[in-house]
């Protein structure tokens, strides 16, 4: 009853605010919680001494305001989601313990974004290893930022802006030791190192998700969300550099240099193993080169009858 | 017809040398080029094997090439393969003309080969075309492929590599066909086998 109650006050706020078209946060200086939390230095009243105090603000508190004016939650104010009571300072520390809604709670069943699926990504992302290892303690929250989430895959049409925001996400955590251990309760595994098979690894980081090695591509979803245990990553060069001709010619001109720099040089010259790309990746070349050669074949067919019927 | 019946050394021994060579390499090229454009999985001829196969013939005929390329100018037989400009296209008309039909009606080849004329001018502009213009630039995208380091990177929005190993196919192609017409008009003469006796021997039959 909470949850619909909440559900139809945020429609009402939402649709209220789509009339301001303005965000909460337009004015972070000024705004109830944002004075604090978009600072590294707070400032408040202590009320027992009454005078002006300092503190250095916990940095895993801020929010990033740009990113927090972008994101899907605009449009909602702090207090939506979190307690009105967190208006004071020092916070109540039983506020802690309010449990907080996540994504499904508010999304789930609601025809409005059927388009995101919500269902099904909850779905694949009970059989990620994440959920495996960690249940619930591993929550969509852990990578969507409620505060600063955008869906990026869907509306962006510059693929390093998409893999660089969706490997943020990952990255966010996994090359975090706090953040990591925080849910694994041990330190991260180096990403760089683990990689170090892959060459060119900034490159590939810039232009590849990390989730396209790391689950199964799923049609139906724009988004694949059961990432995999890592015995079933994607290793294989080929299934990248192979459909489409331009990354095969990158892969060709690595794997050529990498022979010459393992051999002798003139040995190299001899035994590189390179794939060859050619002609027949374009179909009309093809074509073209199957016409070319039959009517040749063809014209001499012809001259040959000739040449038997007149013995010549 | 008798009276005329000597024999020219048309083919001194380096050329057979060259040509000998040249004819084997081409051909494992053709075949390993074509097994490559297959791509790994479909090739017939194991993929490792076939590059291997195709950058030694490739290394070998380069040198091979520059063999002919300096050959060509100290024996001066290059001097068969110089074009006068005026006139040529009817010149390469008559010919063409000849092969079309003209030989079925009894015509007389209207560029009889002598001492001065090794080529008719059909093939004079065919050898020409592909040994100075295919072959090399065969040779030149050839090893840029192999030293892709030296390829431009990028043109416009296409990979340099890929743009040099399509034009590599292409002129790879192009040598084939060469390759076909080359062997069917040799068979062309007074017997199928006469010319291809001539390039093992250097002697070539007047009538
Ligand atoms: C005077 C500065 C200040 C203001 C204003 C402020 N906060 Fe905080 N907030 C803090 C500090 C400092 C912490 C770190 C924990 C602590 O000291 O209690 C914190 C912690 C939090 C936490 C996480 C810790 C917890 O208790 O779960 C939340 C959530 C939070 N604040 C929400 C808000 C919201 C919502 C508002 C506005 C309605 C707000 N804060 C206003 C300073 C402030
Ligand atoms: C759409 C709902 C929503 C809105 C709006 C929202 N928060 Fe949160 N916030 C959450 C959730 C959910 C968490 C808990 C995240 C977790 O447990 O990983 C959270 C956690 C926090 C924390 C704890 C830090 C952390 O990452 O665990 C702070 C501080 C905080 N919010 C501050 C704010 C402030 C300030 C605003 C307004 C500018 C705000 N939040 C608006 C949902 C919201
Ligand atoms: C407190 C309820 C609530 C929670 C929790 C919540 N959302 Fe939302 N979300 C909303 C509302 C309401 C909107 C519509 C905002 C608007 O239109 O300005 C929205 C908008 C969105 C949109 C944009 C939809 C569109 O087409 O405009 C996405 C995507 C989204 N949320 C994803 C998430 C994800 C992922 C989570 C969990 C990390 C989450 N939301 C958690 C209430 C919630
Ligand atoms: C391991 C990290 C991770 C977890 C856990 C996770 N997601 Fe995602 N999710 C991503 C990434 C990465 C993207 C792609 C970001 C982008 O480009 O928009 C994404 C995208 C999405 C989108 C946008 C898809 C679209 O069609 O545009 C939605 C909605 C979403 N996630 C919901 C959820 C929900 C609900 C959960 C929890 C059940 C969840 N996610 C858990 C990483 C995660
Ligand atoms: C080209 C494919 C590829 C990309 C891109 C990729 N990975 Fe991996 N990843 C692998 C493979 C393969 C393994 C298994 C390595 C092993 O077992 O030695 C692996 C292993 C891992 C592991 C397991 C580490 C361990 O040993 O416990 C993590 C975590 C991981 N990757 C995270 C990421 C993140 C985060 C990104 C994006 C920044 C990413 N990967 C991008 C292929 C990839
Ligand atoms: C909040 C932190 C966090 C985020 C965000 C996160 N991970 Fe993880 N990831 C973990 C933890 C914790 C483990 C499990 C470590 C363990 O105990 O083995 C893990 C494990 C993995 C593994 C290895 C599984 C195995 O077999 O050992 C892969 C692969 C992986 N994550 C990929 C990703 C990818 C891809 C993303 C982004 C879409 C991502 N992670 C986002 C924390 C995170
Ligand atoms: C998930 C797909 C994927 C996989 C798997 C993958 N790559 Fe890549 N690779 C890419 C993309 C995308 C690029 C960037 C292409 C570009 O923009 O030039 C790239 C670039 C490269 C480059 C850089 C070429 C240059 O222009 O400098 C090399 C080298 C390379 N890959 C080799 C490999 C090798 C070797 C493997 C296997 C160990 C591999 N890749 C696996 C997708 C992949
Ligand atoms: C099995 C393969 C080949 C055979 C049987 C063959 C046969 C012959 C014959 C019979 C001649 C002399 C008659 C004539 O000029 O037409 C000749 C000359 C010639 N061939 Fe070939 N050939 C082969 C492959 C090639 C290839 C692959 C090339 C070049 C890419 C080539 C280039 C030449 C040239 C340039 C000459 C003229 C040489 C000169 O006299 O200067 N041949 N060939």
């Amino acid at each position: 009853m909470k949850k619909l109650q909440f559900l139809l006050f945020s429609l009402l706020f939402v649709l209220f605010c789509k009339v301001n078209a303005q965000t909460p946060y337009d004015d972070p200086k000024n705004h109830a919680c944002l004075k604090c939390h978009s600072s590294q230095i707070i400032s408040f009243q202590n009320e027992v001494t009454g005078t002006e105090m300092k503190r250095l603000m916990n940095p895993y508190y801020i929010i990033d305001t740009t990113a927090l004016r972008m994101g899907v939650h605009k449009s909602f104010d702090c207090t939506d989601c979190h307690s009105y009571d967190y208006t004071k300072y020092p916070h109540d520390g039983n506020l802690k313990l309010q449990p907080m809604s996540n994504c499904l709670d508010c999304h789930g069943g609601d025809p409005t974004y059927a388009q995101y699926q919500f269902e099904k990504i909850d779905e694949e992302f009970k059989k990620s290893v994440h959920y495996k290892i960690s249940g619930e303690n591993f929550s969509c929250t852990r990578c969507h930022n409620q505060h600063t989430y955008h869906p990026t895959a869907r509306n962006s049409s510059s693929v390093q802006e998409i893999v660089s925001y969706s490997n943020s996400l990952c990255l966010s955590c996994h090359n975090d030791m706090k953040k990591y251990e925080l849910v694994a309760g041990h330190e991260n595994p180096q990403i760089i190192k683990i990689h170090e098979w892959l060459p060119n690894q900034e490159l590939h980081f810039k232009n590849v998700r990390c989730i396209e090695c790391h689950t199964q591509v799923t049609d139906s979803l724009m988004v694949s969300h059961n990432i995999l245990s890592k015995d079933q990553a994607l290793r294989k060069c080929n299934e990248c550099h192979n459909t489409n001709s331009r990354l095969k010619a990158s892969l060709y001109k690595y794997e050529n240099l990498q022979a010459r720099a393992d051999n002798s040089f003139v040995e190299s010259l001899f035994t590189n193993e390179s794939y060859i790309i050619g002609a027949q990746q374009f179909p009309l070349l093809k074509k073209l080169s199957y016409l070319i050669f039959f009517l040749t074949l063809g014209a001499i067919s012809i001259h040959i009858v000739f040449r038997f019927l007149k013995k010549k | 017809m008798s009276s005329a019946n000597s024999k020219l050394y048309f083919y001194p021994l380096w050329l057979r040398i060259w040509h000998a060579i040249n004819a084997i390499g081409i051909i494992l090229l053709i075949i390993t080029g074509i097994s490559m454009q297959w791509g790994v999985e479909d090739s017939f001829i194991e993929f490792k094997t076939a590059i291997n196969i195709h950058n030694t013939s490739g290394i070998v005929l380069t040198v091979n090439y520059l063999f002919f390329f300096i050959g060509n100018i100290i024996t001066r037989n290059i001097r068969f393969y110089l074009i006068k400009p005026k006139g040529f296209f009817k010149r390469l008309f008559k010919q063409a003309q000849y092969y079309a039909y003209g030989m079925f009606q009894g015509m007389q080849s209207p560029f009889p080969l002598s001492e001065k004329r090794k080529f008719n001018p059909l093939q004079k502009l065919a050898y020409v075309i592909v040994m100075y213009v295919f072959v090399p630039f065969v040779i030149i995208s050839g090893f840029a492929l192999l030293f892709p380091e030296m390829i431009i990177e990028q043109v416009y929005n296409l990979s340099g590599v890929l743009l040099t190993a399509v034009a590599h196919s292409i002129a790879g192609f192009f040598i084939s066909i060469f390759l076909v017409i080359h062997l069917y008009v040799a068979s062309v003469g007074k017997s199928p086998a006469e010319n291809f006796k001539s390039i093992i021997t250097g002697w070539h039959n007047v009538h």
